[in-house]
């Protein structure tokens, strides 16, 4: 957050010459390919963020290739052929993460049908049984009575 | 439960009744168990393991020069043919000194050669901790800058690579090595692999 705004300001303060432009564009691309590395020392910080001496000669990796005109995929490849798709804060999406980007929806669905049907049942046990017309007669045949001794009283 | 007659519909709708409180509670506390043994083997695995691509895969090529012979100079290819031990390790890497009397040990049998990488190291403090701790390498190889270590894949020193005769990672420890898993592990492996 504070890069960006730094970003900001010095774009806007530094009369920005095409050369400083592009200086500016290369740091950029650095710093977000940075940012979605993880460092494997301290394990919750990207390498953008960690001090680890590790992240550091990674950082210079991210940079060098940057500078070698690697494109961002070729960067991340280079990464994850050597750490592994750990070394990605956003894990790919393949049969064995399947699980990971699926299960939430799967589980939110299930919730949903498990309430749906909780909701039908409950609707489906406050409504009054339907009567047949042989039902009706009879509790006719019961109730009247009844009603002539309220009426009566 | 009372083993109800089921012809009578009042005993029915008991045992209906008695099912579905049984459900009621029985599938929350299922999914709680389930939940709980989620979270029990999630805590016992260890986040510093991370299993390493490299496993399976060639060892990266280098070329990188001798810490005892700084004009001389190393490729892996030179070990074709042989199973052997890649020991990363470092004079300021303190757990390098728990696994170093195994490595030792190891190099005094002969089973098993293990070359050194010394990483991101000065050569004079990594010639002084030999000297001292003992030298269980064939020859150690200088990566100064650490860039070979990046190839590969490390990140926690030591890391033990065990490299079959043909050039493939066969197995990757990162940490220092524990007589257990060179008795338990790496040696079984190492002499399956020498056949």
């Amino acid at each position: 957050m504070r890069h960006w705004l730094l970003v900001f300001f010095m774009s806007v303060a530094v009369n920005v010459s095409a050369t400083e432009k592009s200086d500016l564009d290369t740091e950029q691309r650095v710093r977000q390919i940075e940012e979605k590395l993880r460092c494997l020392v301290c394990q919750n910080q990207s390498l953008a963020d960690s001090n680890a001496e590790l992240a550091g000669d990674l950082r210079r990796q991210v940079r060098d290739q940057v500078a070698a005109g690697r494109s961002d995929t070729e960067i991340l490849d280079f990464m994850v052929q050597r750490y592994g798709d750990f070394v990605l804060y956003e894990p790919p999406f393949k049969s064995t993460t399947l699980l990971l980007w699926i299960g939430p929806f799967v589980l939110l669905a299930a919730a949903a049908l498990t309430l749906l049907a909780a909701l039908r049942r409950r609707r489906g046990a406050a409504e009054e049984p339907a009567l047949d017309p042989e039902g009706k007669r009879v509790v006719e045949r019961v109730l009247a009575p009844l009603r002539k001794h309220d009426e009566g009283a | 439960m009372m083993p109800l007659a089921p012809t009578h519909p009042s005993c029915e709708a008991a045992q209906r009744e008695t099912a579905s409180r049984l459900t009621r509670f029985l599938l929350p506390i299922g999914i709680f168990i389930v939940l709980v043994g989620f979270l029990a083997v999630g805590l016992n695995l260890n986040p510093r393991e991370v299993p390493s691509p490299l496993v399976g895969k060639p060892a990266p090529a280098f070329e990188l020069p001798l810490l005892h012979q700084p004009d001389k100079r190393f490729v892996p290819s030179d070990m074709r043919g042989k199973v052997w031990l890649l020991n990363v390790w470092a004079s300021w890497c303190a757990s390098c000194r728990d696994e170093h009397p195994l490595l030792v040990e190891l190099s005094r049998n002969g089973v098993l050669p293990i070359l050194g990488l010394n990483y991101k190291d000065k050569d004079e403090d990594a010639q002084r901790w030999l000297k001292k701790f003992g030298d269980p390498y064939q020859l150690s190889v200088v990566d100064a800058d650490g860039r070979i270590g990046i190839d590969y894949g490390v990140y926690g020193v030591p890391e033990t690579y065990l490299i079959d005769a043909e050039g493939v990672i066969r197995f990757k420890q990162i940490g220092p090595v524990t007589s257990e898993l060179l008795q338990q592990k790496i040696l079984p492996l190492a002499k399956a692999l020498q056949k």
